[in-house]
């Protein structure tokens, strides 16, 4: 494994022009940048269809906000308005979008690509041809996923989960071509997939640097390579079902179609089958990336590592036998939901663990709350309530009332936002001086983290209660239910927390963008500032009012209320501006060499990493990846690469 | 928050909400803990000058205590849950006093009536659309299909979930304890109309159940 130290410096060194740069490369971390940007591009749409079927939930049948000047001949949205047909549709993608376009290619693309070979030692993933091609086959995938919204018939709208016999024939939905290309372009996304995680699990067995054993690999790199491996083994299911659809829509086949003696459930069975691995194909990375990140932050070992790892693998094995915990009440054997909840009880066991790990990770610390760590402590306490309601659903009998309705939709949130996006915005802060060699800003970070934390609280917390009151999800109209006609305080509620929580994330594209092009000049500034405070300043303004006037629309606020949502408005406004004025800084700093004081081998790398990523030699691994505040050290952190003085050798192991 | 369950009127309701309950209980003692530390641990150890943080890997017998606990509990959760499961899903009533049976279909529920005779597929059979009339105090086990794609019939009052597969047959079965009138939406996505999907179910009392089978049953002889 280690004869990559002695093996290639001399990559071939000819003059790159801009093409094999910046965009058929081959450098692993100009892979992952691509991985990264795209998924951040992909990440603006979905996020933009929630707000927009928001709106339909929040005051249905009326204008959404900024598209009233549509005619009332437009085909999507006659008047603005959101019809039954496009709500269906715009579900189906937000969920398609975030979960294979946002968070895989982010964790699986961006992460692993720019993190393994650094974090191990090596030069470049084993098949960097190859990890070219992932990233192409991953952008065409894309091509044909957008393609699908402006075909005949409109886009897929079966749900992400895409049921048959709904999803294999048009005359169910009325779309045609859209859902083909949404299977095809599933199946295209898979084999980018597969050639990533091939990629990966040679890159780690192979490649780690001398001195790097297993048990001195970063959380991080461990699981993403379990990942890996759970994706070879899960995404050819998921592309094999894709295939099969395809063939009962475009060929007339039976696989899933009762009529012709086809099994509607088989469809589900393979979906949920890679769907349960696929899952935690979501969130091991950003439970690697939180574990690396606490332990940083708190500057003190993590806790359990040993316990970590392990978990991290009794998951990825448990995995495959809980799939079932979907099918509850879909006309499969019930007694086959017995076994299932048995499954699934017991993979709750070692997020049990890794929560209470994280705990003691912080336990005697000395905790520094920078941004990262903000996300990555939010991901921690998120990911506990999102387990938790996990619980209830794993219960098959308290499943019957609470299978899809909001309970559930409050669950994949808590976990996929909560857990895996908070994750990826902690990973991101925290990677992104050794990405693009700048820092980000430190107090918009803050005005960020906090605008998201709230306002994701407030989307998703009381969709607990929707669920508990029995309000189905994936309907259109909740007005249409007398049962469900009290919750529509919520779900207006709901509905701004969306808006709070979208408008934040202009304030991150400020960032990132302000940092990598170290836009520093006086008009920047103030526009971020005013920006930041206007948002808050406008959503706190939205809140009383809303709070004040009993709740619902269409009565507009009064005035006395209006002038006292004013006045919390301004309040908010004058202090966001007033804490950024003072605390905003530079932005875009030049990254120092380790500006987190992280002991892990990416930080030993040059600032900017070069082709090759290490000087002439590769570095030298002699302790695990979190030795700090070991006691006789000086510092109070030790690189990877720093030999251990005898004193440190007999306390650490 | 328990107390937005809609109002239960079956007799096995209660199980369900039973366990919810205790489930909600033990997860809301859970979440607290878990929030306790975190925020106290956040507080007395935040950074401070001079202080360094305490050079630990973990312990070997706190890990198995926290692997054990969560364990002993999920077990519990796992047999409270099989005993009501079995008794919901997996054994239907061998001699129900009410038997109907049910067509899901784009975006309708087709209700079926035995008829004075008492069986399906005879001549005899009343349909009605959206509507589910049955007796108080009586095991009702409703027999379904679905002609077209898959449907889920949902009772919340009465705390029943059965997804209605084409080219399989499931069934639901409950006691009613209460009458009224009740929702009956689809709780799987089944296409354009699926919102809006929702048949109303009435239960009757004794008498007025007499009363409107003979009226449905006279109407459909004449
Ligand atoms: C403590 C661990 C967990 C347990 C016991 C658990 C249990 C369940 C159960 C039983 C369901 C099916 C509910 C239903 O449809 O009626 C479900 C749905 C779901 N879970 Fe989890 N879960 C856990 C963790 C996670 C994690 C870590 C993720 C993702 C990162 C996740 C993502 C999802 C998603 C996306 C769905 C819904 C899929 C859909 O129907 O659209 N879960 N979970
Ligand atoms: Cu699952
Ligand atoms: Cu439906």
């Amino acid at each position: 494994m280690s004869d990559s130290a002695t093996a290639t410096v001399g990559h071939d060194h000819h003059e790159a022009s801009f093409i094999s740069t910046y965009v058929f490369s081959t450098d692993h971390k100009m892979i992952a940048k691509q991985f990264f940007w795209f998924a951040l591009v992909m990440m603006i749409l979905g996020g933009g269809l929630a707000l927009m079927f928001r709106w339909q939930l929040a005051w249905p049948e009326t204008s959404v906000w900024g598209f009233g000047w549509l005619s009332d001949e437009n085909e999507f949205m006659p008047t603005g308005i959101i019809g039954p047909d496009i709500y269906n549709m715009m579900i189906t993608m937000h969920a398609t979008i975030m979960v294979f376009f946002v968070i895989m290619p982010m964790f699986s693309g961006a992460f692993s690509n720019f993190l393994i070979p650094l974090m191990i030692g090596a030069r470049d993933m084993a098949f960097p041809f190859l990890n070219m091609l992932s990233f192409w086959v991953a952008a065409l995938a894309g091509v044909i996923m957008l393609a699908g919204f402006f075909v005949e018939g409109g886009h897929a709208a079966a749900g992400w989960t895409a049921y048959a016999p709904l999803s294999i024939k048009e005359e169910f939905t009325g779309v045609g071509a859209g859902q083909t290309l949404w299977a095809l372009s599933i199946f295209v996304l898979t084999i980018s997939g597969l050639m990533g995680s091939v990629n990966y699990i040679t890159t780690v067995i192979n490649m780690r640097t001398k001195g790097m054993t297993w048990f001195r690999m970063p959380t991080t790199v461990w699981a993403l390579f379990v990942v890996a491996i759970l994706s070879l083994l899960a995404l050819p299911i998921l592309g094999a079902a894709g295939v099969l659809l395809i063939f009962d829509r475009v060929f007339e086949t039976a696989f899933f179609d009762p009529q012709k003696g086809g099994q509607p459930l088989l469809w589900q069975h393979l979906f949920w089958y890679f769907g349960h691995p696929e899952v935690y194909i979501l969130i091991l990375p950003a439970m690697g990336v939180t574990s690396d990140i606490l332990s940083v932050f708190s500057r003190k070992p993590i806790f359990g590592y040993r316990a970590m790892v392990y978990a991290i693998i009794a998951i990825a094995f448990i995995g495959w036998a809980v799939w079932g915990h979907h099918m509850f009440q879909s006309g499969m054997n019930p007694r086959l939901g017995q076994a299932f909840m048995t499954t699934t009880m017991l993979i709750a066991i070692p997020s049990a663990i890794k929560t209470f790990n994280w705990l003691g990770t912080l336990w005697k610390g000395s905790i520094q709350f920078t941004v990262p760590m903000l996300h990555a402590l939010a991901f921690v306490s998120m990911f506990v309530i999102g387990g938790l309601s996990g619980i209830f659903m794993a219960s098959n009998t308290v499943d019957i009332f609470i299978h899809d309705t909001y309970f559930i939709v409050a669950h994949i949130h808590y976990v996929l936002f909560g857990g895996s996006i908070f994750g990826l915005f902690a990973g991101v802060t925290f990677w992104f001086p050794k990405m693009f060699g700048r820092m980000m800003n430190d107090s918009l970070g803050r005005v960020h983290f906090w605008i998201t934390f709230i306002g994701f609280n407030i989307i998703f917390f009381p969709m607990h209660i929707l669920g508990i009151g029995g309000h189905m999800r994936r309907i259109y109209n909740p007005m249409q239910y007398d049962f469900l006609k009290d919750f529509e305080p919520f779900n207006v509620a709901i509905t701004l927390g969306a808006l709070m929580l979208g408008m934040g994330q202009i304030i991150f594209a400020m960032n990132i963008f302000g940092s990598l092009w170290k836009l520093n000049f006086n008009w920047f500034r103030t526009a971020a500032r005013v920006v930041s405070s206007y948002l808050s300043a406008f959503i706190a303004y939205k809140f009383v009012a809303f709070y004040l006037e009993g709740l619902t629309n269409p009565t507009p606020a009064s005035f006395g209320g209006r002038m006292f949502a004013g006045i919390i408005g301004l309040a908010v406004f004058v202090w966001i501006y007033r804490y950024l004025s003072k605390k905003m800084g530079e932005i875009g700093e030049t990254a120092p060499q380790n500006p987190w004081k992280a002991n892990t081998l990416e930080w030993v790398a040059p600032v900017i990493p070069p082709h090759g990523n290490f000087g002439p030699t590769l570095p030298v691994v002699h302790r695990g990846p979190y030795e700090y505040s070991l006691p006789g050290e000086e510092d109070d952190w030790a690189p990877q690469t720093k030999p251990l003085s005898e004193e440190a050798a007999s306390a650490s192991h | 928050m328990m107390s937005w369950l809609p109002e239960n009127i079956s007799a096995h309701g209660g199980e369900i909400d039973f366990l919810f309950t205790f489930i909600y209980y033990i997860t809301s003692v859970t979440f607290f803990l878990v929030a306790a530390c975190m925020v106290a641990f956040l507080i007395l150890y935040r950074q401070k000058p001079g202080v360094q943080a305490t050079y630990t890997h973990g312990n070997k017998t706190i890990e198995i205590i926290w692997t054990v606990i969560p364990a002993i509990i999920l077990i519990v959760i796992l047999f409270l849950s099989q005993a009501s499961w079995a008794k919901l899903k997996v054994n239907p009533p061998t001699n129900p006093d009410v038997r109907l049976e049910v067509i899901g279909k784009q975006f309708n529920w087709i209700v079926i009536y035995p008829g004075p005779d008492g069986k399906f597929g005879t001549k005899d059979d009343v349909r009605l659309d959206n509507q589910v009339n049955i007796p108080i105090n009586k095991m009702v086990l409703i027999s379904m299909r679905a002609e077209d794609v898959i449907h889920s019939f949902f009772i919340p009052n009465a705390r029943v979930k059965q997804d209605i597969v084409p080219g399989r047959l499931t069934q639901v079965w409950f006691k009613p304890i209460k009458t009224g009138k009740y929702e009956i939406p689809c709780a799987e996505l089944c296409g354009t109309g699926h919102s809006g999907m929702k048949g109303e179910l009435i239960v009757h009392s004794e008498e007025s159940y007499t009363a409107f089978l003979t009226k449905l049953y006279a109407k459909k002889s004449s």
